[in-house]
């Protein structure tokens, strides 16, 4: 069940999924506002922007918000933040451009790992379950969310695949995000981190041309090194670009074919998870 | 196109605030967009008009107000004018600049009667 909603309609395919509307009748109180002070000490509630009395008809005001329309989103993403963080789990949200090696990432990570840490998967795409049929293949828990229409998970679809997967002390959590460079970038789904992978096919001014993505990542790994020899991607630039986006941004290059730069990876994954279990650590 | 899923958002927060603050209909809906973020305008307002078919806020004027990218320069310590997330201070010339405006995604105020 949804920490935040309370709805109970867990499912692992979320095609189609309805943003159900909660319709929750707490009473809001309410300060009495200017309802327009008419002649003498008179309140008259007809002497509105629109000037007229209608009765039985409110009238026109302007109501001052200032609220950030993905807080729904920000909120469910921090419920799953701090139930990942209770539950002892550390989650990477891994994110890129269709095509650049997520899920072959993710299948060499598991086999490496499994045997010091359970491991867990959330899977994002529009359509079908075979991401996680081949993260099930290695013998890790995943849960496949289709987005639909949709071009991104959201931390509500997250905490429902919550429910569903082992949330283990100590354990990883890796979520692939769907494929796209530019959308996942604004929704927090109460991970720890946000991971860009980038394959040295793509080109390597991709920082520059989607910098929200890099970003707002704190890892880049350069994938598919293996292929470098045949390619004329010019990798000083590209790092030298990502650095320009996100001066912070840690960078390895690794092949999830040949496990080229993975041990670096996984030192990474150790060192973030340590320090992300520290008590005073701020989230992010 | 996550522009769909903003305009779901944007609606869910005005139907929330049509409950709790007792109106029925949205004549104005004023959103703060920042120029450097990743909402295009023209993609929100379509997106905005198919989802709130049927909702308090259809047939609402949508006004999209664009923040300008603004940037604090630590090599001069000022407050200075960027055109992009990763641009050099246009003062100084060097140094990063760290974005403190134009990523806004605000629902800053709602005309209703």
């Amino acid at each position: 069940m949804c920490t935040i909603c309370g709805c109970g309609t867990a499912t692992d395919e979320h095609a189609g999924h309805d943003h159900h509307h909660h319709d929750h009748d707490h009473d809001h109180d309410h300060g009495h506002h200017d309802h327009g002070h008419g002649e003498g000490d008179a309140i008259d509630f007809g002497a509105g922007l629109a000037g007229v009395h209608l009765p039985g008809m409110s009238q026109q005001r302007i109501i001052r918000l200032e609220r950030d329309i993905l807080s729904k989103n920000d909120a469910f993403a921090s419920a799953n933040r701090a139930r990942l963080k209770a539950a002892g789990v550390f989650a990477l949200n891994l994110v890129s451009s269709p095509g650049s090696g997520k899920t072959s990432l993710l299948v060499r990570t598991i086999s490496d790992l499994r045997s010091r840490y359970p491991i867990a998967v959330i899977e994002g795409d529009q359509q079908t379950s075979n991401d996680a049929d081949r993260i099930r293949a290695t013998g890790a828990p995943a849960v496949q969310i289709n987005t639909g229409k949709g071009c991104h998970l959201d931390a509500h679809m997250v905490g429902h695949a919550l429910d569903q997967l082992p949330l283990a002390p100590g354990g990883l959590l890796f979520i692939e995000n769907v494929g796209n460079l530019v959308c996942p970038a604004a929704f927090d789904l109460g991970e720890a981190h946000k991971v860009v992978v980038l394959s040295v096919t793509e080109g390597e001014d991709k920082p520059l041309k989607y910098p929200d993505m890099f970003a707002k990542s704190d890892l880049m790994l350069l994938n598919k090194a293996d292929l470098l020899p045949h390619l004329d991607f010019d990798m000083a630039a590209c790092v030298g670009f990502a650095r320009r986006v996100n001066p912070g941004i840690d960078i390895l290059t690794i092949s999830a074919r040949t496990g080229e730069g993975l041990p670096a990876f996984y030192r990474w994954i150790e060192a973030h998870a340590r320090d992300a279990d520290q008590p005073a650590q701020a989230s992010g | 196109m996550h522009e769909m899923s903003i305009a779901e958002s944007l609606v869910e927060l005005i139907e929330e605030q049509g409950r709790s603050q007792r109106f029925s209909r949205v004549k104005l809906i004023r959103v703060k967009l920042g120029a450097l973020g990743h909402v295009e305008p023209e993609a929100l307002r379509f997106c905005f008009d198919a989802v709130s078919h049927g909702t308090i806020a259809e047939g609402a004027a949508l006004d999209l107000e664009t923040v300008a990218g603004e940037g604090w320069c630590a090599g001069c310590g000022r407050t200075v004018p960027i055109a992009a997330r990763y641009d050099i201070c246009p003062l100084c010339g060097q140094g990063h600049v760290q974005m403190i405006a134009g990523d806004e995604l605000r629902l800053a105020e709602l005309e209703v009667e």
